[in-house]
Parts: structure tokens; sequence; C-alpha cells
């Protein structure tokens, strides 16, 4: 594990003076994911229309220092899959010598919604990239439409909450679960509240022979609605309360990789954000409760798969 | 309920016009500059007992608009160029299939992602032709908030009655434009909705031709009347056949259902043409500046008039035909791409005419003064 200080010394491939919202988790997730390349390793980044493109590439300037490729909203997998498969048939002919790394970023609509007939292919034909997804839980740069990421209870414009409907009903997709179901060789779930854990797992991505599929969670305060200065304060309030737990998938072996030690509610990660707002309500305890006991819930499937005892931290 | 004033946007008038209409399912994916129809969707449809679903992409949003319809419910969705492109192939499954819905299109500029908030009026033919396969399609296209209001009633009233989807094509400066408009009182809004059988049919065929007007009664799945749905070519009931006369006969009546209605379809706006030596053909957007060019050329003595295409699609090749009994020796074809629906108004003028283009392609409007210029531009080769 490299420290703090070398990281630091590391070639930035993504660099400062992107026009990414103060407080958002992007710049952060991508940065740490990337510097857990080698200075001399090369790579290529594929990227889906969402905020990340939109903020990073506003002509005539490029927070990419490092070959980059926009297509479309949903086919970043599949345009890598090509760039991929070309770079294998150039290099078996030997027309090009050197190694390169791939890796495809894509928002939760790019990656759960509309995106993912796209990576569901790239993962199951077996090519050598990496695909990480940054899941802030809606369609932001539109401007805050619901996605298959939203948690329940959330207020998002297509799913607004009122005096009937209070926010999203439906629970969230569990990607992670999907992405492992393909048996490929290494799927994880990180958090920038923990640079260690985002770093190794990265280091597992780009290193595995064949796909790689990490979920960041990346908070987003324009449809998040907290304080700017709090991303990282919330990204750890998610794993605490274990709305967001860190996990890896090693050729289907699962592995916890933090286990709070005692029982946040998930209140405390719900309250700092304006769009559970209504959810503080009188009235509305049920809904916060229905979001608990989903929680706990998953925690408990998630704890038997890792082949951990399942049980609820002690409160 | 009274007058309706109110300071209101292109892409709001759409979801107050399509309610007005009947509109009671929605199904749509986000994209600019399209989407405050489905934001204003997932808010008002539910109060009305309609519903909204946000599908996880463009092409089951299409599907999803089919299938509500299908079931008997007035349904719509919105979108710009790059969700259009990913919708074409379930447009053609509704022409063939004959399953009225409303498709927006608030065009910006493309190809591809191109300028996601900025206009253009590019898919005048992929409106068209976008999907695979001789087929009839409805296309208009407004120019102010109260048209769009007014447009949207339409595209539901004809695509109920004709049985095929109507794209209402919006460009993002009516989308996203805000102006003072007046609604009509509910009761004075004109409704059509499809044409049902009648309880007695013993034996439902989906798709004959019962009344002699090319329009077969539909049923709705729930109905009680079971029938059958299907992408392949069908005979009247509803099954696949590959028969060469049952084909052609299919394709005949899918076209005939239009192209024998074209005065019942069709609208066109002419100002200032009676005597205009030249005219200027164009229609979204673009009108507003075109209509402002004709009042300051007409101050100056210039003889110009407007064509304003309210219609698009089926082509109304009969305001063109108009023209010739006027003094209009030029027709100058003024729209936001590199020149589309100006080889159609040649092939309609068919040689009486010299047409002329005024194109822009840069995410920006065409201005009044860039039409005054080409006008004397035209005057002065003429």
């Amino acid at each position: 594990m490299a420290t703090l200080k070398e990281l630091a010394q590391v070639k930035e491939r993504f660099v400062g003076g992107h026009r990414l919202c103060a407080g958002c988790g992007h710049g952060i997730s991508v940065r740490m994911v990337l510097n857990a390349l080698g200075n001399d390793e090369h790579v290529v980044v594929g990227c889906a229309t969402g905020c990340l493109e939109v903020a990073s590439t506003i002509y005539p300037y490029t927070a990419w220092n490092c070959s980059f490729i926009h297509n479309a909203f949903e086919n970043a997998a599949a345009t890598l899959s090509g760039v991929e498969a070309a770079y294998r048939s150039l290099k078996k002919q030997g027309k090009l010598k050197e190694d390169i790394k791939f890796v495809a970023f894509g928002g939760d609509g790019g990656t759960y919604d509309i995106g993912l007939q796209s990576l569901s292919g790239a993962m199951e034909r077996g090519h050598n990239l990496v695909y990480v997804c940054l899941d802030n839980g809606a369609y932001m740069n539109t401007g805050i439409q619901r996605s298959s990421a939203t948690p329940i209870g959330a207020d998002t414009t297509t799913s607004p909450a009122g005096k009937v409907v209070p926010g999203k009903q439906q629970p969230r997709k569990d990607l992670a679960a999907v992405i492992a179901a393909h048996n490929i060789p290494y799927v994880a779930q990180t958090s920038i509240s923990s640079w260690q854990d985002v770093h190794a797992k990265a280091k597992k991505a780009f290193e595995v022979d064949g796909p790689a599929f990490i979920n960041i969670l990346s908070p987003c305060p324009r449809g998040w609605r907290y304080n700017t200065p709090d991303v990282v304060e919330l990204s750890k309030l998610a794993v605490e309360t274990r709305f967001w737990p860190l996990f890896e998938v090693e050729n289907g072996k699962w592995k916890l990789n933090k286990k709070p030690k005692k029982y946040v509610p998930i209140e405390e990660f719900l309250k700092p954000q304006g769009r559970f707002r209504h959810l503080f309500a009188p009235g509305n305890e049920h809904i916060i409760q229905r979001i608990q006991e989903e929680v706990d819930q998953r925690w408990l499937a998630l704890l038997e798969r890792c082949g951990e005892k399942p049980e609820l931290p002690p409160r | 309920m009274g007058k309706r004033v109110m300071l209101m946007q292109g892409n709001e008038a759409c979801v107050e016009g399509a309610i007005a209409a009947g509109m009671r399912f929605y199904a749509g994916y986000p994209i600019t500059p399209s989407t405050e129809i489905a934001e204003l969707s997932a808010e008002k449809l539910p109060k009305v007992g309609g519903k909204f679903i946000q599908m996880e992409d463009e092409i089951a949003s299409m599907g999803a608009v089919i299938g509500a319809s299908l079931a008997g419910l007035k349904a719509m969705t919105a979108t710009s160029g790059p969700g259009f492109s990913l919708k074409q192939e379930n447009i053609g499954f509704a022409c063939l299939t004959e399953v009225p819905c409303v498709i927006v299109n608030v065009q910006r500029g493309g190809p591809s992602t191109g300028l996601p908030t900025l206009p253009a009026q590019g898919d005048v033919m992929q409106a068209r032709w976008g999907t695979h396969g001789d087929h009839p399609i409805i296309v208009i296209s407004p120019s102010s908030v109260r048209e769009v209001f007014d447009m949207t009633i339409k595209a539901f009233n004809l695509s109920e009655k004709y049985r095929v989807p109507c794209i209402l094509l919006m460009d993002e400066v009516v989308a996203h434009m805000r102006e003072k408009v007046e609604l009509p009182e509910e009761l004075n809004i004109e409704i059509i909705n499809r044409k049902k059988p009648k309880a007695s049919l013993p034996d439902y065929k989906p798709y004959k031709d019962y009344d002699g007007d090319g329009i077969p009664p539909m049923a709705a799945f729930g109905d009680g009347t079971p029938f059958h749905v299907t992408g392949l070519i069908h005979d009247e009931t509803g099954f696949p056949s590959t028969d060469p006369k049952v084909t052609e006969n299919l394709l005949n009546r899918l076209m005939n259902k239009i192209y024998n209605n074209l005065d019942d379809i069709i609208e066109y706006e002419t100002v200032d043409t009676a005597d205009a030596n030249t005219v200027i053909v164009t229609f979204g957007s673009t009108a507003r500046s075109v209509l402002r060019a004709v009042k300051l050329l007409r101050q100056e003595g210039f003889k110009v008039g407007m064509l304003r295409l309210k219609t698009i699609w089926p082509f109304p090749h009969k305001a063109i035909n108009e023209l010739t009994q006027t003094a209009t020796k030029n027709l100058i074809v003024a729209e936001m791409n590199y020149g589309q629906l100006i080889e159609t108004v040649k092939a309609s003028a068919d040689g009486v005419f010299k047409v002329y283009g005024l194109n822009k392609y840069n995410g920006e409007l065409i201005t009044p003064q860039e039409v005054i210029d080409k006008v004397r531009e035209v005057a002065v080769n003429a």
C-alpha cells in the first residue's frame, strides 16, 4: 500500500481546472482511481455522457492528461470494448509493444440504466478493462431526475416529494451484485471516505486479467442538497450507517472490508441532505423506518454472502 | 373556468396541452432540452389520475408508450436528437401496428450529442424517414408557446383519429422560451378519441377496415376483446402473413388513410404572399425571425411574404402550388440546418420558382437581419 506522501507524487491523469461543482465527489473519485496506476503506465479513458464528461472537457480545456473518448450516454463500455479488442489484436500482430490499461467512467444513469446492456456485454465478453461507476443516485447532469440508483424516499424532479407521494418509492438496484453475477475476476464497492480502500481496490482492478467493476458512492451537492465541505463526511456516514457497505468480490468470493463497530441509525446519513428533508416531517416516520429495514436486511444478506455471522452491529 | 392567462415556457405548454387533450400516460427519459416535459408530467399526471413512468432508456420509453396506448390510454413521450434516434425502431412498430401515440422531439444541435443546450432544426428528415421501411407519419411544428399548447392537442387528435404516431417537432428556442399565453377554456377545446369497435362485433378483426375509411376501430387490451398485435406484416386478423397481396393491401391502406385526408391534416400560414415576389418558406422558431424581417422589408417596399409550415409531413405541396397562382418568383427556405426541407420544396416547386436556401447550423438562431440580407441578395441576383 502506497503512503499518502507517495500518492502525492504520482503523475496526475485528471488535473485541476475542471468545472465540477464545489463539494462534488466525482473529481475526488477519479483522481483516487487513476492514482493507483504507476507513473509509467499508459491509460485510455472512456467516459459516458454525464456531469464528469461535461464538466471536465469544456472546449478549449480538458482535465484529462491521457487519451480520452466520450461516445454517448449508453455505450462507454461498448466503445472501450472496441478499443481494448483492437489493442489486443495490434499487440498480437506485433504492431504495438506497450501495455495499456483501459478504464471507463459512467454515472449511475449511464451505468445502472441506459448503459447496463453495454456494460453487461463488456463484462461477459471478458475485455481487460475497468469500469468505474460514480454513483450519485440520480441524473444530476440533466437536473436531478430519479435513477434506479436513487434511494427510497429521495426527492428528485421525476420522483417529487408531495403530500401524497413522499419521493421515490422503489428500492435501489443492487448493481454490484448484478455485475458480480457475471462471474468476472473483480467487483468492488468503495467510498472516498477511505482513500486506502479506494486505492487498494483500484490497484486490484487494474491488475486483474479480465474485466473489473468498481462502484463508488459520489455525493452530489446539487442533488443531495448538503453543505459542500461535508462531501467526505457524508460518504463516511454512508459507510457507517451501512447504507453503502465496503466490500469486494474476487473471483466469486465475497469479502466485507469494513464492519462498523456500532449501530448508527440511517437518520444520521439522511438528515444532512435536503433531498430527504420531507421524511423528517411528522407522519413520515414510517418511511425512515422502511429505509432502515431495507438497509438492515441488505446488510444481513451481505454478511451472509461474505461468510460472516449475519448480525447487526451492537447498539 | 374563466380565462387562463399566464407566463409559460414552451415545454410547460406542451404538458398542459397534452393533459387537456387527454394524455394520461407518459413514459420518458431525461434529455436536454426536453427534460421539463418529463418533470412536469411527473408532477401533474398523478393529480389527474394519470401515470408517469421514468424508464431506463429511450428505447424502453417508446416501448412503454406503445404498451399503454394498446391498453387504452392516450400516451406521450418527449426527447431530443440522440433519444429520438434510439426510439426509431419502436416508432416504426407504432406505424405498422397503428398505435396512436405522440412523440415530442425538442430539437438540439446534432449529430450525436452535438449541442445539447442550443437550438437546431436538423431532425426534419429524421422525423419523416428515421425508421426503416415505407410508412406514414405526421409531423407538426409550433412557433410560439401558445401554439405548442394547441399543437400538442392537435398531435393527440390526429394520432387518435388516424391511428398513426404523431411527432411534435419543437426546437430548443420554442421549448425554453417564456411567453404570456391565454389558454382556451377547456369546454372550447376539441378532443378526438380513437374509434372503438362496436360492442356488437362478434368476431372483431383488429385490422379490418370496417368503415371503408382505412382506419380500423381499435379495441383496448382489457376490453374483453382479445386481439393479436405484431410488428410482422399482418392481415386484418392481426396475424402474420407473407402473402404479397396482403402486404401490398396493408401498405396501401396505411399510406392512403393519411394521403386521402391531406386537407384535414395539413395546416400552414401565409403572410403577405398575395403580391409577393419573394416568399420565405419556414417553420418553428425560425418563423419568428422571418415574420420580423417581412415586416421590416415591407416598410422598405420589398414585395416579400412568408409561408409558415405548421405541418411538415405529409409535406404541404398544396401550399407551394397555391403560390403558382401569385406573382411569386423566388422561394427562400429558411431553416436551422444544412438544408433539409429545401430539397422537398425544390421538388414541389418543380422548376416553377427559383429556390434559395438560408441555412444556419452553428447553434444560433437565424436573425431577422440575416433574413433581410438574404432577401436583398436574392433581389439583386434576380
